[in-house]
This record gives C-alpha cells, structure tokens and sequence, in this order.
C-alpha cells in the first residue's frame, strides 16, 4: 500500500509534525522512544486523533483541506495495546462486530478461517472477562481481521504480554502481513521486536519522523539512535543447515559464510534472523584460537562513531567470498574507547570480528 | 375510590410518565454533555442542576407564574397545546420534569463518562458509524446508569412536594398526589392514615434502592 501523509498535531506542549512517504509492505515498526509520538501519529492516521494536513492511501485521499474521513470510513484494522474486547459482547460478538458492518462482497475472510488461524475455537465458549492478556489479543486481532482492513494499525500490542506469549504471537503476526497480504504499522519502543519482526521501520523523535528505511540498513546507520542505543543490534538473514562439527550446535548460513551457533528448534532449510547484538562483538587483529568463542570472521572497518561513556561504535562489513560485497553480512561492535586506541583501530582497516555462538538470537 | 387511592394511582401515573420521559430527553443531553468540547458546557450543566439547590417553592412559583394563562408564555401554551397548565395534571408533570431533570441527567453522564471513549474508538475502527456506536456500545455499557437514573427519577418524583403543591394546587383527583395528601391528613391531625402512607413510600423507596445497589453491584465485574 502506498501511503503518504503529511501531519500536524498540538497537544498542549507535544507537537507532531510528520510527513512521509513510503510503501507498506509486510510489517513497518513506527519506532521510538516513549513520548517520541508513535501513538500520536497512529491515531492521526487512523482518523481517531483529528490531526490537519493530508492523507492518501494507494491514491485514495483520506484526508485533505477539505475532507476528512472517519476511521470508520478508512478500512483498517487497528489493535490498541490493552486489547479493548466489548464486555457485554460474548466472545463471538466481539470477533464478528466488524465482521457484520462489512458488505458480504468486502469480506474478505470468514470466521471459521480466522478462528483455526488464530487457535480461537476453544475461547469461543469463555467470557470476556475470563481471558487471559494473550487471548484478548488474539481474539482482537481475530476481530480486526474480520472487518477486512486494507492495513492494519497495531499499537504496541504486545507490550504487556510474557515472553513465551509474545513468542507465540510473532509467528502469526508475520502470517498475516505476509500469507494474508495486509501491511502491517507497527507501532513499538523495543529494538528487540523490530528486530524479530519487521521489514521497514520508520523511525520517530519528538514528534518528528528521523528516518525511513528497511530495518537491516537502519539498525546499522551509526548516525541514528538506534545504532546508539545500549541495545543496538543487527539482523543477519540466513538459512539454517547441519552444522558439520561433532557436538549441538547449529549452522546458520549467510552469503559468504555461516554462524555457528549452540542448537537451535529449526529445521535444516529455514529461514532464519539472526540477531547480533553490538555488545555481544568483539574485536582482535589476529585470528585467536585459544577461546570459547565460536565465529570468528575476517572484516573490514567501515565506520566508526565514538559515543558517551567513553565507548566506541565500529561498524564492520565481513570480507567473505561473495559474489558482491554488498551481501556480505554487516555487524556492529560497541568497545571501550580505551581498546579502540590499544588496537589503534582505523577506517578501512582489516580485524577479526568475535562472536559467541551463544549470544546469537534468533527469530 | 377513597381519596388516599386516587391520590397513590395519581402519584404513580405521575412518576412512570416522568421517569418515562426523563430517560428519554436526559440521554442525548447526558450525550452532549459527556462528549462537548463547548464553552457552554459549564452553564447548561448549571443550569441543570439547579433543582438540586433551589427550594422546590421558588421553581413551583416561576413555573405558576410562567405557564399561567395571564402571562404571554403560559397563554402561548395553552393556545397550542390546547390544555390548560396550571392546576392540572399536564402541569404537574411539566414541573416533575424540571424537577428530577438533575436525578436523570446526572447517573447517565457519569454512566457515560465511566465508558471512556476507548470502547467507541474500537467501534469506530471495525466500521461502526456515531450513532452506530451509541446504540451498540455506549447505551449496553451504561445501563447499570440507566437503572440508577430511572429509579432516583421515579423515586423523587414520588416524594416531591413543594412543586406539585404550587403548581397542582392539591386538587383531589385531578392534582392531588402522595405527599400532598400526607400533608393533608397531618394538617387534619390523622396521624394513623399519614403514618400508613408515609410509612408505605418509605418501605417502597427503600426497597427500590437496594435492589438498585444490589443489581448494580452484580453488574460490576463484567465491567473494566
């Protein structure tokens, strides 16, 4: 869906001023800090929030000086992060509350669809208020599907939720934005799930949008908040295969190389994310055998950008045999400054990147 | 039919049609109310609660003054309507209305204050339109606000006194109600009649609240 919007919104000292435009597909993180305008910015776009400024989707004006469409004339799905079930609906009502407000030919799933999909059948008995945080999200998210959106609007979702919950619900929420072909904005302040999940990010700081772009390339852009962040972290596309050493590990094979990592629940020819994490990275100018650390990688220094605290971020691009080097995996690297000058690393220059098998996550 | 039985059937007709038409004419005020952004606000929700402050002889006596026939307001109504206000039972329930408007308006804006507007904004993103939104989600979620305003409407309107006497004039069939009749078999010294009645209105009102309290509270737990 192209969508380009351009936004203004005060709420007493908060000012949103957003203007972007960009193609949704699969899952976009509206990313930033708490108080950046995240859900400012989903409200305006859902119409909820009435903001001034313009709005077309797919070349459908949604808003503009002189019009200003309903949320109940925009067509999208919108998930608040408390999972908002009716109370006095049963389980049922809720699912299909949009589901009877949409004309039979715009529908474009089926309850009984929606509740295999979802794992719902059993829930449909209970009531309301006899669900678990977990299941009234999925019952929302069941609900929102039903009224056929064009996009789906989630609003930290699964903020409140355990991780085993979460971990449960990631899988599906890819489904949908990628199987079900509805391109999902994703609003959330965890590097972590942006990381799991999406495709794009946009990026968000007092009310303002910094950056757009896909997720891989903006997590190593040292000039954002994201690269800077204590919990930097880069994803790493591979596919998983038999690891070819005795013992249980897990192979994770990128262009140009493969991670080893401690054994993975995935089978061999799955597509796998690895997230390297920048503080999980070390660096050594010789290739060092004697340690407990697994992957070990020739890499050429592309950047590097000293932060607070005395810390150093260095950006690294792997020397592989790869057919570009553009495809070469990039990773990140936070040391002490007092390392970065004992190395006397520079730009350009060819290191050993470290990584412990077990600090590489996966989703 | 003696006197104190006219007067109870009155009594009830009078507070059924009250609370009757109070629920209706109180909800899209409540509405209002609850959702307006006006710098009216503050003085209509003044104004409807005055009742509440004012002694019930002071409304009785503009209303008198207002709807009879001598003053230009009261003999517009009466030409249109086609009824006469003053010391009659339309009278009385004109008064009523004003009366109890505060005992109606006040649980069902709170009722609807209660909701937040979060249930309305999911309405509104799975396609449900305003009005859509009122009837399927704010009226159902508030109707633990209804039963309180309808029974506070009926019950005060059962009790109210100083209006109904200013205006309705204590007429025996025609405006003579509850209260007025108390008052009466009081002034003529009959305490064992008073006492009947006054005791039955109590045992009735209290009755009622309960079970309000009772079913508002079974009520709770299905509510966020």
């Amino acid at each position: 869906m192209k969508f380009s919007a351009s936004l203004r919104l005060r709420r007493g000292t908060f000012d949103l001023a957003a203007d972007f435009d960009i193609k949704l597909t699969g899952i976009t993180a509206l990313f930033g800090a708490t108080g950046s305008g995240k859900t400012s910015l989903l409200r305006a776009l859902a119409g909820i929030e009435r903001a001034t400024g313009h709005i077309s989707a797919d070349g459908a004006e949604w808003q503009n000086d002189r019009l200003f469409l309903p949320p109940h004339r925009r067509a999208i799905g919108y998930i608040f992060q408390e999972a908002d079930l009716f109370p006095h609906l049963s389980i049922r009502e809720n699912l299909v509350y949009g589901y009877k407000r949409r004309a039979p030919t715009e529908r474009r799933f089926q309850p009984d669809e929606l509740t295999d999909l979802l794992g719902l059948e059993n829930l449909l008995p209970r009531r309301v208020s006899g669900l678990s945080g977990g299941e009234r999200q999925l019952v929302a998210l069941g609900r929102a599907l039903l009224s056929s959106p064009r996009i789906l609007f989630m609003d930290e979702p699964l903020a409140a939720l355990d991780r085993d919950t979460k971990a449960r619900i990631y899988p599906l929420l890819l489904r949908i934005a990628k199987s079900m072909d509805i391109p999902i904005l994703y609003v959330s302040h965890s590097l972590d799930e942006v990381a799991r999940l999406a495709d794009q990010m946009i990026l968000m700081s007092e009310g303002k949008i910094m950056a757009t772009g896909a997720t891989g390339a903006m997590l190593t852009r040292l000039d954002l908040s994201l690269a800077q962040s204590p919990e930097a972290e880069v994803v790493v596309p591979g596919v998983a295969a038999q690891a070819d050493v005795a013992g249980p590990l897990t192979a994770i094979v990128f262009p140009g190389g493969k991670f080893l990592t401690h054994a993975l629940p995935v089978a061999p020819g799955e597509n796998v994310r690895l997230r390297i994490a920048a503080s999980d990275v070390s660096l050594a100018l010789t290739h060092r055998t004697d340690s407990s650390i697994l992957n070990i990688f020739p890499a050429q220094i592309m950047e590097m950008r000293d932060l607070p605290q005395n810390l150093v971020l260095v950006k690294l691009r792997f020397l592989a045999q790869t057919p570009s080097a553009e495809e070469s995996p990039v990773v990140l690297a936070r040391i002490t400054k007092h390392s970065a000058s004992a190395l006397n690393l520079q730009h350009g220059q060819q290191v050993f990147a470290q990584i412990k098998g077990a600090a590489v996550l996966w989703s | 039919m003696s006197a104190d039985v006219t007067a109870l059937l009155l009594t009830l007709k009078l507070a059924f049609l009250t609370t009757f038409i109070l629920l209706a004419l109180a909800t899209p005020l409540a509405w209002w109310l609850t959702r307006t952004r006006s710098g009216l606000k503050p003085v209509i929700e003044a104004i409807v609660a005055l009742p509440l402050v004012l002694p019930p002889t002071v409304l009785g006596f503009y209303l008198l003054v207002a709807l009879s026939p001598a003053h230009a307001f009261g003999a517009f109504l009466e030409k249109t309507l086609g009824a006469k206000l003053v010391f009659s039972f339309p009278g009385l329930v004109v008064g009523s209305l004003i009366y109890s408007l505060p005992f109606a308006v006040g649980p069902i804006k709170d009722g609807f204050t209660s909701l937040g507007n979060r249930p309305l904004e999911v309405a509104a993103t799975l396609g449900a339109s305003p009005f859509n939104r009122f009837l399927t989600v704010a009226l159902p979620l508030a109707w633990p606000a209804y039963l309180t305003a309808a029974v506070l409407t009926f019950s005060h309107t059962l009790g109210e006194f100083g209006i109904v006497l200013m205006i309705g004039g204590n007429i025996p069939d025609h405006t003579q109600v509850l209260s007025t009749v108390i008052y009466n078999h009081v002034e003529a010294l009959q305490f064992g009649k008073a006492h009947t009645l006054a005791l039955g209105l109590l045992i009735f009102s209290f009755l009622t609240l309960l079970a309000v309290y009772v079913l508002r509270r079974k009520a709770e737990p299905v509510r966020f």
